[in-house]
């Protein structure tokens, strides 16, 4: 006995199938649900509700998690499409995106040890941001056009942005 | 046949009544537990008006365990079968236990499960049953207190506690035969007492500091949901040490050589806790001490010669403190307000020293005693159902990251730390030898890559895999915590169809017979009928059930069940209604599981209606907010 877990995560949160979301109506699709079913509301009622408002609240932030994130949410929308974006298993990049990334990894490495540590990382996360949302643009246009070359040039996107959100996350440590 | 009365849709049946329930605070040194009476909530006191249950439990032969002052009493003279701080103990394996031995003088005996027991004069106990004793005094002086049964209660936990100690606290609840509405971590319920959750966003810490522990926490507000960002602290710090510390001075002052007897330091630290509170309100206060030769040390404590006392012992919780900030990204500035917790917070140096790190006065108005029972009070009258209306709600997360072994001694991590809770996670694994039939599973939690530095709470194995060559099974595990931070695992090998699943409990835990055990003994020695008291919670549930059951009937029968589904539902009711008042256990089990089986399908139907109300109306709510 399970509830709605038949729905992908945009239905759930009764959104539209696509990629150009607004954060803040994610957001509070995601705390609607949540006040309507989180175990608290359920604290004395029948063992099966409890049992549904476990999976289903579960199942709400799972699909938080993946749509707030436009990495997640572009990766989670191309799995929908039969896209699979396999990080794990494909490897191979462009060429001038590796030459890129081992030239933002090296100023990360020199940054640290820095005497002007402070304003070479900002420089360089102010950077990384901008390549990021370079992409995240292109990859809005890629979903509007929703064809088999866009879908394949949204697939390397989504690769390279997880790429870009790795190294933010690394200049963020060191700050 | 007694046939069910329905009343019509949109006619309650009865007036609402108020249903009793608790926030308890089950500390180290002291227990309290709170109500909400008349729309406030305050913790509730003995008949002696003493609002602190002393957290000690004095085992005696062949009769009751004495709780709390008067087995505080009994220290002194009993030690061995005086059992006090058992909180440190909860959760804890035979392992952790050797580390903390020697700080404790209990004599331990290795327990049929992997959870130590307290050898004492009543028997073997563990650090369940111990807790359980609190709880249940607790419970008896709410009950007594608010003149009828509790229909649940919600225990505090400090934030950091792992899944072992969280279950092993729910399974004191459940002896002490208590319905745990939810697990609250303390930090919340402090925001909670202040009303943090009604605020604003921003970013809150907890600074709890109480006799013996120093806890730091940093919460995070963001629409209505808390989320602990991190946590910190020392375990082996707290008032009693500054207690220490002013005895040591008198004894020193007193010129008293390094051999005196017991009852002198005693009397001295007794002395010394007295002058540390006096010189809350005062400015000198005078003290004395008998040397053993009967001459008269005459002196007084000064607040320079206090302060000069305690500064390096405040010192060192802010090592901690700037540690958590550390981990949360943050400064002293970004933090919006400050809640102090803990008796020894009552303190004006410790509050000073707590102002010039953060720059701001720190929330004192509520008694740092009771504070977190009131959070856990206010929080179990709206989860009791008390407050319909109340738009509170407290999103938890991990803690720490749960994970399995994999290959190598390396830990792969399934649920990573602060995620919001309840969570499930699924994810496959392979075998690794040609013709494999058995998998070891092994769950462990903590930060670290290593097997070896992460928490292990349960091993177990997956048996009846087919013969399949390396590589080819596929093993699907399951992850799943609830909203108390409770973990369950299942495994299932997909690939031939063939499905095994097991869940576990983690094996610090008591296994279902333990619990059946300790439940049959405590009832025992509770010289109460035990059948009698078994019926009477067999019988509190039936009512819980037709009382839900019926609600969801009045609101929503006629629109999601064809009537021969209705007749099947209300059959059960009645069935269940029946038995109820009679003296069957076991019928008024059965009759229980067979309404939940024959509402599953409704719950479900009802559930799914309401995602899309909650959607349809949820953009009217953000303009109210």
């Amino acid at each position: 006995m399970q509830a709605d877990l038949g729905k992908n995560y945009f239905e759930l949160f009764d959104l539209p199938v696509t990629f150009d979301l607004d954060s803040v109506d994610i957001a509070s699709c995601y705390r609607a649900l949540q006040r309507r079913f989180h175990p608290d509301r359920f604290a004395l009622a029948s063992e099966p509700e409890r049992r549904l408002s476990l999976q289903l609240t579960a199942q709400v932030n799972a699909a938080f998690q993946t749509l707030k994130d436009p990495v997640a949410r572009a990766r989670y929308l191309l799995g929908l499409q039969g896209v699979d974006t396999g990080e794990d298993t494909d490897t191979a990049m462009d060429t001038g995106f590796l030459m890129e990334q081992m030239e933002l990894r090296e100023s990360l490495a020199e940054a640290r040890e820095a005497a002007d540590r402070h304003a070479r990382l900002e420089s360089l996360r102010q950077r990384v941001e901008g390549e990021f949302e370079t992409r995240s643009a292109r990859l809005r246009d890629c979903f509007a056009l929703n064809s088999e070359p866009a879908l394949r040039h949204a697939r390397n996107l989504v690769r390279e942005m997880q790429f870009l959100q790795k190294l933010a996350h690394e200049v963020d440590e060191l700050e | 046949m007694a046939l069910l009365q329905i009343s019509e849709p949109g006619l309650s049946t009865a007036p609402h009544e108020r249903r009793l329930a608790v926030g308890i605070d089950l500390g180290t040194t002291n227990s309290l537990v709170a109500a909400v009476r008349s729309g406030i909530a305050d913790t509730l006191p003995d008949e002696q008006g003493r609002h602190l249950l002393p957290s000690v439990v004095h085992y005696r032969r062949g009769v009751d365990p004495e709780v709390g002052e008067a087995a505080l009493e009994a220290a002194a003279d009993d030690p061995l079968n005086t059992i006090a701080s058992v909180k440190r103990l909860m959760g804890r394996g035979v392992e952790d236990v050797k580390r903390l031995g020697n700080l404790l003088p209990y004599e331990f005996s290795p327990g049929a499960s992997a959870m130590p027991s307290i050898k004492t004069v009543a028997g073997d106990r563990s650090p369940v049953e111990i807790s359980a004793e609190i709880l249940r005094a607790l419970k008896l002086r709410a009950e007594t207190t608010l003149g009828g049964e509790l229909s649940g209660a919600v225990i505090t936990v400090p934030a950091y506690f792992d899944d072992a100690q969280r279950q092993a606290t729910k399974d004191a609840a459940r002896l002490a035969g208590l319905n745990v509405l939810r697990l609250l971590n303390e930090p919340t319920a402090a925001a909670v007492a202040y009303g943090l959750d009604q605020s604003a966003e921003g970013v809150f810490a907890i600074y709890d500091l109480g006799g013996g522990t120093f806890d730091i926490s940093i919460l995070r507000l963001n629409r209505g949901v808390f989320e602990v960002l991190a946590t910190a602290g020392d375990s082996a710090l707290g008032g009693d040490d500054m207690d220490h510390a002013l005895a040591d001075w008198m004894w020193q002052q007193a010129g008293l050589n390094e051999h005196a007897d017991r009852k002198l330091q005693r009397r001295l630290l007794r002395d010394a806790r007295a002058a540390k509170q006096a010189l809350t309100e005062a400015a000198t206060v005078a003290v004395q001490v008998l040397r053993p030769d009967g001459t008269v040390w005459q002196g007084e404590f000064t607040r320079a010669t206090l302060v000069q006392l305690v500064d390096p012992l405040i010192d060192r919780t802010l090592a901690p403190t700037r540690r958590a900030l550390k981990d949360a990204g943050l400064k002293p500035k970004d933090i919006l307000d400050v809640v102090m917790v803990g008796g020894s917070t009552r303190m004006p140096r410790v509050q000073e020293k707590v102002e010039a790190f953060f720059g701001r006065k720190p929330l004192t108005t509520i008694d740092p005693d009771k504070v977190v029972a009131i959070g856990a009070a206010i929080q179990a009258d709206i989860l009791a159902g008390n407050k319909p209306d109340s738009d509170m709600l407290l999103l938890d997360v991990i803690p720490l990251s749960l994970g399995l072994e994999i290959m190598g001694g390396m830990v792969e991590k399934i649920i990573p730390r602060n995620s919001t809770i309840p969570t499930v996670r699924a994810q496959e694994f392979t075998t690794f030898k040609d013709g494999q039939t058995a998998l070891l599973i092994h769950v462990l939690q903590g930060e670290r890559d290593l097997v070896s530095d992460c928490r292990s709470l349960a091993r177990f194995e997956l048996r009846g895999i087919p013969p399949m060559v390396a590589g080819a099974a596929r093993i699907r595990v399951t992850f799943q915590v609830d909203a108390d931070g409770l973990l369950s695992v299942a495994a299932r090998e997909q690939g031939t169809g063939a499905e095994a699943t097991i869940m576990v409990k983690p094996s610090y835990g008591l296994t279902d017979d333990e619990i059946e055990r300790m439940l049959r003994d405590s009832i025992a020695h509770a010289s109460e009928d035990n059948s009698a008291r078994n019926l009477r919670e067999q019988q509190v549930d039936a009512d819980r059930v037709l009382e839900a059951v019926q609600a969801a009937l009045r609101a929503d029968g006629e629109k999601y069940l064809s009537r021969d589904e209705r007749t099947v539902i209300d059959a059960a009711l009645a069935a269940l209604h029946n038995v109820r008042t009679g003296t069957d256990l076991m019928a008024i089990k059965k009759a229980i599981i067979a309404v939940d089986t024959a509402t599953q399908a409704f719950a479900a139907r009802r559930m799914d209606a309401s995602v899309r109300t909650a959607l349809a109306g949820h953009r009217l709510d953000e303009f109210k907010s």
